[in-house]
């Protein structure tokens, strides 16, 4: 699962208000690169949680990746972004598609219920008597 | 990519091998999933480039597919974990990264505006009532461009109504009608193989804020029982 999987996620336990964000425990996770596709991401920018995004590459133990706020549309589209390793563009790209969790949990902020993420495949399930209604 | 190309490369993926009949699985062939995806990207630009979520991708063929052509990033979502391992199989077979997701459908809750396309070949409501509408109901909540889907021929005015009435569709079209060749998957098949009409659609639906909720399974059930 990559982190821009984690940004749509919610839960939906009994008792959740909005299940989001989901806090993200990690136990491994690997690099993948894949290549940038700048309009890609800025067309995502403004539909991303920037504080859930925040979050998750903290929770990696990367509180440099990303910062507090979010890049700017100028930002991403700065000549040469692409090809530039410390821009903007490429660490929202890293943050977003190139980090796969293998191994943790997903935790409910409103219920604590957890979420075990194993072979890189969270499990939502819920028993019926668990499920919001 | 060609399509040949596509349905070539559909047809080395794995299937079941010991399909759950409560869950209808039925493998999406190589030939309609490559003309589903196919459609989808060159008549709508709905995949390249575009996030894709697969709903109840089984083997992933669907999920596959999208990544194939290019859509940018694929989450493909199953009950079954059996299901998710031939899914992850098959994608790391062909070097794609896919994300999968082990949860109930009708449970699933994906938030904001990230999903641009969903895709589905999902349980007919055959063995269960009501497990059609839960797919697309769900597809509608969360797409924000459309939803994709197949759906046996002899229900295509329910659909239809259902969709636009209940659903937040704008528009509920079928694409075209096929001809699924289903082998003979369970013990209760009586014929080696049998074809099905099954109609190929896509659902628009309407442009939503974030945060507003599109449709509900709950809503459906009460509206039914008002009717």
């Amino acid at each position: 699962m990559r982190l821009l999987t984690h940004n749509m996620l919610a839960s939906n336990a009994r008792g959740a208000v909005t299940g989001y964000p989901l806090k993200l425990q990690v136990v491994k996770w690997s690099t993948k690169e894949v290549e940038p596709n700048p309009e890609f991401l800025r067309g995502m920018l403004p539909k991303i949680d920037w504080p859930a995004l925040v979050a998750a590459t903290q929770a990696l133990g990367l509180p440099e990746l990303l910062p507090e706020a979010p890049p700017t549309d100028a930002e991403l589209s700065a000549e040469g972004a692409a090809a530039d390793e410390g821009s903007a563009l490429r660490r929202l790209h890293r943050a977003l598609l190139e980090i796969h969790i293998e191994e943790g949990a997903l935790v409910c902020p409103d219920t604590d219920r957890c979420f075990p993420i194993s072979r890189g495949v969270p499990n939502m399930l819920l028993h019926e008597d668990e499920v919001r209604n | 990519m060609k399509l040949k190309q596509l349905e070539g490369l559909l047809g080395d993926l794995q299937q079941f091998t010991a399909p759950k009949v409560e869950l209808e699985q039925y493998a999406t062939g190589p030939h309609i999933a490559s003309r589903m995806l196919y459609t989808a990207e060159n008549s709508f630009d709905d995949i390249t480039g575009k996030v894709v979520a697969d709903f109840g991708c089984g083997c992933g063929t669907l999920s596959v597919a999208s990544s194939l052509l290019d859509a940018e990033h694929v989450v493909g979502i199953d009950i079954d974990p059996q299901s998710l391992e031939l899914a992850q199989e098959n994608a790391a077979d062909l070097e794609l990264d896919i994300d999968l997701i082990q949860c109930d459908i009708k449970n699933l809750n994906l938030r904001g505006l990230l999903v641009d396309t969903v895709v589905m070949n999902p349980p007919f409501g055959t063995s269960r009532k009501g497990a059609d509408m839960e797919f697309i109901s769900m597809g509608m909540k969360v797409a924000t461009r459309a939803v994709y889907s197949l759906h046996k021929t002899s229900t295509r005015e329910h659909i239809k109504k259902v969709a636009l009435r209940n659903c937040n569709a704008i528009s509920a079209e079928v694409l075209c009608e096929l001809r699924y060749n289903l082998p003979r998957t369970y013990k209760f098949h009586k014929q080696n193989e049998v074809d099905i009409a099954v109609d190929f659609w896509r659902f628009v639906p309407r442009a939503r804020d974030e945060g507003s909720t599109a449709c509900s399974v709950t809503n459906l059930k009460q509206r039914r029982m008002h009717r």
